[in-house]
């Protein structure tokens, strides 16, 4: 009797859900917002809190009376790590619950996924993660870095005096594309830089490795022949066990810095950081950053982490760059939709060239007119005792995203804007 | 570093009051400032300008509007003056030290070290020069050569001195160092003398006389000997510890699956909830008894082994049980929980992951050779992992329990028909195989990642172990471990980490091409049945 | 003339009785009628319209019902728990996205001739993989021959050396595991992690209009009914009842004086080519592929699938996959936080209730109120 009953409610939602999918009209009610991120599989231990993060937006800004007038409603999927269910989770929310605009994705073969989507449905992605460039579409707004963001500023500043004038170089990654591009890119900048090819040493692990203890012993051996510094891109979840067999093996960051990019408060609060104190990550936000907007900005998330009683979080709240990011993210689309009077795809988009917006980071962050990606502030931060970063470095002022590296070659040609939708002929 | 040494050498002596305005560019200046700043507080040289450095490197020193503190606790001096302040005041930020600074600030109290009383710290000091020394430092290396009565010290400070001397200094000079660089077991005297080898771009060699050439060739080829014993060594080591995590992961596995038959998908998961009892177990001493937080792992590792084994037999009660003889419908079912119990632990606990620490006897590691660390964790664990393989083996030859489980392998109707209780076995066993996976977590929460996914990630391959060593034997178990250990590490040094992981896996697929049952095959009616 | 129109007769007789004919053709009416009418005639905004996602979300659930299929043949007619037919499944569909990924021309990201992870890579000519690859019928041959050869390969040896059980199936899944790291390198040719995405058209029709979609789509369901067809027909052959008594006791088949090695090398080899199938016709629909597909969890879940549905009724692993598929897809946005919860929950409940899956159940409530 019961079995029947959750079937007879099943079904009884589905047909209502479908319906009402199509009963509103555009310009009254609520505006739906999609947001796309992992809540089970590998990827859930990064955006599971990027969910939260856009949820806390939408939530404040219904608080203030919603988007022209209008209250925000999210709608969750979880696309659980899988990519292929990524393209149907992206094609369901823009035909089924025909959302506005979807923030999501994580790793770049999730958003490689969903792209097509997009563009094929003229929908709307803001995707918060740092990544490695090389793409360009009309239909997606980069709120992460680009390398020229993150990289190539995280290198300079260890060649430099005050970063320990690194001579040498083991460039550390998972073996995957945002890895092997971003060493690519750096390759070629320490060569063009005067750095000798057998002063730079690459190497990968596979996805999920946890034995790091050959190439710690590697990379000390390495750094025997010179003032060396690594650069991570070992991807989230092998971190905690190479941090942990480095500080064990007691390599010192005062004798081998190691820069990370894709390590920041969340992926360290797996890890006692004590013997860490010195490695580097350069992020375009940190936690630490002292700025009005950042100090209200970690206030919320904590009252907010409690008040949704969001695990792990709620008794110790933490926030990183692509929270910031997707926060960014969703206040510009708010601005844009201000600006175009309307959620209408196109119009947005054209509204959001020059956005700018008062980051979390103390930069007022701005919008690239052409580019669809956001100039940032770079940072450079120190490990501290606490899992928190010191920031040592900081660029003047604002960056702009480079997608297209100058450092590989035929980019030199390509436009720094989305190129009209490809016609295809028939 | 050059002037702060001369410095160094030219007032160690002199006892100045400390000057404010050193200690506030110290506190709130620019990096430069703050470098010209150690140079000055070395030179001042007294107790309170080491003070000052040794809290800054400790992270003590801090500021409070204007006025710089040395804060230990709850108690604060006044940097310059060296006055109790009291009490605190409320508004502090810490001096931060930047990795240039700490470098600087390592030299500098090493230099002032050196001629420490104490022998520790004079050792110590001694160990971070060898890194690396500035030639600047010579002098003071020299003097303190001649004071130093220690006789491995002496023979440490002769080789830096030696390494600094390598460049200038007469024939003999060069010789002596390059003779005496030969004992050394350190990575850098290799380069060193690699330096004096090299040919310039003009073909001459960089060091001009033949006979310190032929010296430093036979220097070279002792150091190099003794790097590779070291570098082997090294592989020994890390294969054997890989083999005993791997076999740590499988033992559980071997008794569920292998004695048992029961294809447990959730062991995965079970490891998982003895590496979360762990954190569990860490945070309730972390809140209530932090002095005897170093003890953690004796409460932890009897909870790691009693939680899981207490799920384990909940499952085998609830569910397992009604599936025996079906042994790949198990797998469907304990696939069902195994994404139960992720979906649990994410939802008590949280999508990250979260943090185990080390107690303090097992962080940091032993320094064997110069550049070849063996890691406390590492070593605890192949310890762990033997002891864990003994207990196991004693459990189940030793005991009545044991008799039971290897009774009820062998032929289950025979076992009931004697009166053993054949189902209260199973219950047992499979609490006792769930319990060695959580003892399992629990030492993977030493060395890696605690979060949802953990038991994922070692699912296939405690698999792998349990049908490469042959099913329903423990010794089989152990070699596979060990086995796949070795040929893992050995791979891995030579092709690199993927590469190497795929050759293994090829390895297993023709080894049991070879041995269809595994290393260790039970012989006999078993086999077919 | 009469011989074979009778024994025509016969084998549509054997396969089905007149239930399942008439089911049979429900299903088929439903998929090459009812989609193509909603999807393309009826317009949007109508009550009866179903959308693209609709045709998408079928259109693949189909293609793991192949893969169930071919599951089943192995493991609930032979008796052989492969945990690696995730691989083949992907070899088919890398097979086949080559040709899609040459379809681009130079509409990629880099507007050259090749694909864009090869430009990135300096790579100034198509390494040997690709050979050929810009023609159709070489690539749906690849479909076919790679996944087809590499199983009959392996099962030569695995088989010979008379490899059973579990180990076998543990061999299977570091077969697959190692195929899935190999695929994640850069060098090996096929874009890495990102693998293959952003097709654009196939043999020269773009590929996301609706009459292309609706094209795949049908292509789908016929192979979908042409591999159950063909399934039952081998199940209810004589080769048939020789794979349930191998399954059964395979000793006592040998002293029978048959050779199990051909039989099971066939079913397999056989099964391994419908994965290969199902798998390039997964890809243009879903519009990607990457190593993922391989990974060993992706194969234990087309175990559970057949297991949900019911093993050794070739309907049970459609029904299977497409339970476990609908619920996935309906859960994920119905009950993104819990949804875990209900699938692990599915699985026990079944196992533990439901001995024979879902179609043992249908059967078990017959037989009860008959």
């Amino acid at each position: 009797m019961k079995r029947r009953n959750f079937i007879k409610a099943t079904v009884l939602a589905v047909s209502m859900a479908a319906i009402g999918s199509g009963g509103y009209a555009q310009d009254k009610g609520p505006i739906k917002i999609g947001v796309l991120h992992s809540l089970s599989g590998t990827m859930a231990i990064s955006e599971t809190v990027l969910k939260d993060v856009t949820l806390m937006a939408i939530d404040e800004i219904n608080a203030k009376g919603g988007v022209m007038g209008r209250k925000l409603e999210p709608v969750v999927v979880d696309p659980a790590s899988n990519w292929p269910l990524f393209a149907e989770k992206a094609r369901q929310l823009l035909t089924q619950d025909k959302v506005s605009v979807v923030f999501g994705c994580w790793t770049s073969v999730s958003r490689k996924s969903v792209l097509p989507v997009f563009e094929e449905l003229n929908g709307l992605l803001f995707y918060p993660v740092q990544y490695e460039g090389e793409e360009l579409s009309k239909n997606v707004f980069y709120t992460g870095a680009a390398p020229n963001q993150q990289a190539i500023p995280a290198v300079e500043y260890l060649m430099s005096k005050e970063g320990g004038g690194a001579k040498r170089w083991v460039l550390l990654g998972t073996d995957y594309v945002y890895p092997r591009t971003t060493n690519k890119i750096l390759r070629a900048f320490l060569i063009k830089k005067g750095v000798k090819e057998s002063d730079i040493d690459e190497k990968y692990t596979p996805f999920g490795h946890s034995d790091y203890q050959t190439i710690v012993a590697d990379v000390k051996k390495f750094a025997a022949g010179g003032k060396t510094a690594v650069v991570s891109t070992i991807n989230g979840d092998s971190n905690v066990p190479f941090y942990k067999e480095l500080g064990n093996q007691g390599l010192k960051a005062t004798d081998v810095p190691v820069v990370a990019f894709s390590v920041g408060e969340e992926e360290l609060r797996g890890v006692d950081t004590k013997p860490l104190v010195g490695h580097l990550a350069a992020w375009n936000y940190f936690m630490s950053i002292k700025s009005p907007a950042n100090t209200e900005f970690t206030k919320k998330w904590a009252a907010y982490a409690k008040a949704k009683n969001i695990a792990g979080h709620k008794d110790k709240p933490l926030t990183n760059d692509p929270m910031e990011a997707a926060y960014i993210g969703m206040y510009m689309w708010k601005q844009a939709v201000e600006k175009a009077k309307t959620t209408d795809v196109d119009k947005v988009i054209a509204a959001m060239g020059g956005q700018t917006f008062t980051a979390p980071s103390g930069i007022t962050s701005t919008m690239d007119p052409k580019n669809h990606h956001l100039h940032k502030a770079v940072f450079i931060g120190e490990v501290q005792a606490n899992g928190q970063f010191n920031v040592v470095w900081k660029t003047k002022g604002p960056v702009k995203a480079v997608p297209w590296s100058p450092f590989i070659a035929g980019n030199d040609k390509k436009k720094d804007e989305p190129q009209g939708k490809t016609v295809i002929a028939k | 570093m050059r002037t702060l040494l001369i410095a160094l050498w030219l007032f160690a002596s002199g006892a100045h009051a400390l000057e404010a305005a050193i200690v506030e560019k110290l506190a709130f200046g620019e990096s430069d400032e703050q470098v010209a700043a150690i140079a000055a507080l070395v030179a001042a040289g007294d107790e309170k300008a080491a003070a000052v450095l040794q809290a800054l490197a400790e992270g003590e020193l801090q500021t409070a509007g204007k006025s710089v503190l040395i804060v230990k606790g709850e108690e604060a001096t006044d940097a310059v003056t060296g006055a109790k302040v009291a009490p605190l005041p409320a508004e502090r930020e810490d001096v931060i030290a930047n990795n240039r600074l700490r470098r600087e600030l390592a030299g500098a109290l090493a230099g002032l070290k050196l001629i420490s009383p104490q022998r520790e710290i004079r050792l110590a000091a001694a160990k971070e020069l060898a890194g690396g020394a500035d030639a600047a430092m010579l002098p003071l290396v020299k003097k303190a050569l001649e004071k130093e009565t220690d006789a491995e010290l002496k023979s440490m400070l002769g080789q830096i001195a030696a390494a600094m001397e390598l460049k200038d200094g007469s024939k003999e000079a060069r010789i002596a160092a390059i003779r005496m660089l030969g004992g050394s077991n350190n990575p850098n005297t290799k380069m060193l003398l690699l330096s004096v080898l090299e040919k310039g771009k003009d073909g001459s060699f960089a060091e001009p006389d033949e006979e310190v050439r032929r010296d430093a060739q036979a220097s070279l080829r002792a150091v190099e000997g003794r790097l590779a014993w070291g570098e082997r060594l090294g592989i020994l080591f890390t294969s054997i510890s890989l083999g005993s995590i791997l076999l740590l992961a499988a033992l559980g596995l071997a008794i569920t699956y292998g004695l048992m038959g029961v294809i447990n998908m959730a062991h995965g998961e079970l490891i998982m909830v003895g590496a979360y009892t762990t954190y569990a177990v860490q945070n309730l001493f972390r809140a209530h008894a932090p002095g005897a937080f170093d003890w953690y792992l004796a409460c932890a590792v009897p909870a790691a082994f009693v939680v899981p084994a207490a799920v384990g037999m909940l499952l085998e009660r609830s569910v397992i049980r009604w599936l025996y003889g079906r042994p790949l419908e198990t797998l469907l079912a304990t696939w069902g929980i195994s994404l139960v119990l992720i979906q649990t632990v994410r939802t008590i606990f949280g999508a990250q992951n979260v943090q185990v620490e080390n107690p303090g006897f097992m962080s940091g590691g032993i320094e064997i050779l110069v550049g070849v660390v063996l890691p406390w964790s590492r070593i605890v664990i192949v310890l762990f992992a033997a002891a864990v393989l003994t207990g196991i083996w004693l459990l189940l030859t030793r005991t009545r329990l044991g008799l039971f489980v290897r009774g009820v392998t062998q032929n289950r109707a025979m076992a009931s028909c004697v009166g053993v209780p054949t189902p209260r076995v199973d219950t047992w066993a499979f609490g006792l195989g769930c319990g060695i996976a959580g003892l399992a977590g629990c030492a993977l929460s030493q060395i890696g990642n605690v979060g949802p996914d953990l038991g994922q990630s070692y699912i296939v391959d405690s698999f792998m172990v349990v049908v490469l060593g042959g099913v329903g034997q423990l010794a089989g178990t152990v070699y596979a471990a060990l086995g796949l250990g070795f040929a893992n590490k050995l791979l891995e040094a030579w092709q690199g980490a993927v590469l190497a992981k795929i050759a293994v896996l090829v390895f297993i697929i023709m080894f049991i091409q070879k041995r269809p049952q595994g290393l260790f095959a039970l012989k006999g009616r078993a086999v077919e049945g | 003339m009469g011989p074979i129109a009778d024994r025509i007769a016969s084998a549509i007789a054997r396969l089905y009785g007149a239930r399942g004919w008439s089911t049979l053709a429900a299903f088929a009416l439903v998929l090459f009628v009812m989609f193509p009418l909603c999807n393309l005639v009826v317009p949007p905004g109508n009550p009866f319209y179903l959308s693209a996602y609709w045709v998408t979300l079928v259109g693949k659930i189909m293609c793991y019902a192949i893969v169930a299929l071919a599951m089943d043949l192995v493991w609930g007619y032979t008796g052989i728990l492969s945990l690696g037919h995730g691989l083949f499944f992907a070899l088919g569909g890398y097979a086949f996205g080559m040709y899609l990924m040459r379809q681009i021309g130079s509409d990629g990201q880099y507007r050259a001739n090749m694909p864009d992870f090869m430009v990135f890579l300096d790579w100034n000519e198509f390494p040997w993989q690709w050979w050929n690859s810009d023609q159709f019928w070489w690539c749906a041959l690849l479909v076919v021959l790679v996944p087809g050869l590499l199983a009959y390969v392996f099962g030569y040896f695995a088989f010979r050396s008379r490899i059973k059980g579990v180990y076998f199936s543990i061999i299977t899944q570091a077969l697959t595991y190692a195929a899935m790291l190999l695929f994640f390198r850069n060098n090996t040719g096929f874009g890495g992690n990102n693998g293959f995405t952003d097709f654009k058209r196939i043999l020269g029709i773009p590929i996301t209009i609706p009459e292309t979609r609706m094209a795949l789509f049908a292509i789908t369901g016929a192979t979908l009914i042409a591999a159950l067809l063909l399934g039952r027909y081998i199940v209810t052959s004589k080769f048939g009842r020789i794979l349930a008594a191998i399954r059964d006791a395979e000793q006592r088949i040998m002293f029978c004086g048959y050779d199990p090695i051909q039989y099971k090398l066939f079913i397999w080899t056989l099964s391994a080519v419908m994965c290969g199938i199902a798998g390039a016709l997964y890809v243009p629909q879903v519009g990607i592929i990457n190593p993922g597909e391989m990974s060993p969890a992706n194969s234990i879940e087309i175990a559970i699938w057949v297991a949900v549905g019911g093993r050794g009724t070739l309907v049970g692993a459609i029904v299977g996959a497409g339970l476990v598929n609908g619920a996935k897809s309906f859960f994920t946005q119905a009950f993104p936080e819990y949804w875990l919860y209900v699938l692990g929950l599915i699985f026990i409940l079944v196992t533990l209730f439901m001995p024979k899956g879902v179609v043992g159940l249908w059967s078990q409530w017959k037989n009860r109120s008959a």
